[in-house]
């Protein structure tokens, strides 16, 4: 199982890079795991990590974009709930990427 | 839309004890980016998949529960249960942590009839 | 509507939850719940009553492989693997009663 090193403690993390255990997330994590996407993570960035994080300790699953994009419009406005506004945050996916940085599984059926 | 089916998820085991309700509810989930016409019949023990209050720390094992509450989100809003079965299990609708339409057996049989697809768990 | 029962009558209630969930259509019983079609069953009134509502089929090598071949209750029809596929493909929609 592969690792990742984050202020000298170590993560598991499956072959793809998403933490294994939910619980070892916290915001030094997320942010070593945008630097290896190459992102850098703004507020509105964390506006959507946040998001997902929440959405998962209700819901116990990562939404699908389609759903996730039409929950950010409602919570934070129409000119957030696009596809094109969350691809230009994370170019790899709402889903796939937002997600890794959040330490939540993929999302259900996210190819 | 000439290509939208009519797909009914049957669920008839309770959750916990067997993958099948979690499969299913899996299942769905992809089911939904589809755009098709679903719905989910809990019938017989799967009327115990939408029981508020479930605790899943002691068998260390996901609550997935709450995810049916997520189905609303994913515009799956057709969901029912057999009157027969809650009530042969002591539930009521408020023992439900989602809203359905509760139907007579006879009523759930016609449903099922009129599907093009039916796919049980 | 055809419907597929494969577990015995006697230690599982998917017959009995077909039987009342539904009140017409096809009834295919194969592996355990081939024994719902024989003489004898504890079940056998039922069947016989369901065949009333319902055409009845049961899976004729699931029946051998039991040595229950020879005593098929009046009214149910036996098919071999082809007829199960026939069955199949005549009806609008299946389902397992798993």
């Amino acid at each position: 199982m592969p690792n990742i090193e984050v202020n000298g403690k170590s993560y598991e993390t499956d072959e793809e890079g998403y933490l294994i255990n939910l619980a070892d997330w916290n915001m030094d994590v997320a942010q070593y795991i945008a630097q290896t996407e190459n992102l850098n993570m703004t507020d509105n960035h964390w506006e959507v990590i946040n998001f997902l994080r929440e959405y998962y300790d209700e819901y116990q699953i990562a939404p699908a974009v389609r759903v996730l994009t039409k929950a950010i419009g409602k919570k934070f406005g129409p000119e957030k709930g696009s596809s094109q506004y969350l691809y230009e945050l994370f170019p790899y996916g709402p889903g796939k990427q937002a997600c890794k940085i959040a330490g939540l599984p993929k999302p259900t059926g996210c190819i | 839309m000439s290509d939208v089916k009519k797909f009914m998820f049957v669920n008839r085991k309770a959750p916990h004890g067997t993958i099948y309700a979690l499969e299913s509810l899996e299942v769905v989930l992809i089911t939904a980016a589809f755009d098709q016409d679903v719905s989910l019949a809990f019938v017989d023990d799967g009327v115990f998949q939408l029981k508020k209050g479930q605790q899943t720390k002691g068998i260390e094992t996901k609550n997935f529960s709450t995810t049916y509450r997520a189905l609303e989100g994913y515009d799956i809003e057709k969901l029912y249960v057999e009157k027969e079965s809650m009530e042969a299990r002591g539930l009521t609708e408020d023992d439900l942590l989602v809203d359905v339409t509760v139907l007579s057996s006879k009523e759930m049989g016609a449903l099922m009839d009129e599907q093009d697809v039916v796919l049980s768990f | 509507m055809l419907h597929i029962i494969n577990k015995s009558p006697l230690s599982n209630s998917s017959f009995n939850d077909c039987l009342r969930v539904m009140d017409k259509g096809e009834i295919l019983l194969i592996e355990d719940a081939v024994i719902a079609a024989t003489k004898g069953c504890a079940l056998e009134a039922k069947t016989r009553e369901a065949l009333g509502r319902f055409k009845i089929h049961v899976l004729m090598p699931d029946l051998e492989a039991r040595g229950m071949a020879d005593r098929v209750i009046d009214g149910v029809s036996t098919v071999d693997y082809g007829g199960f596929v026939d069955l199949v493909a005549a009806n609008k929609n299946c389902q397992s009663w798993l």
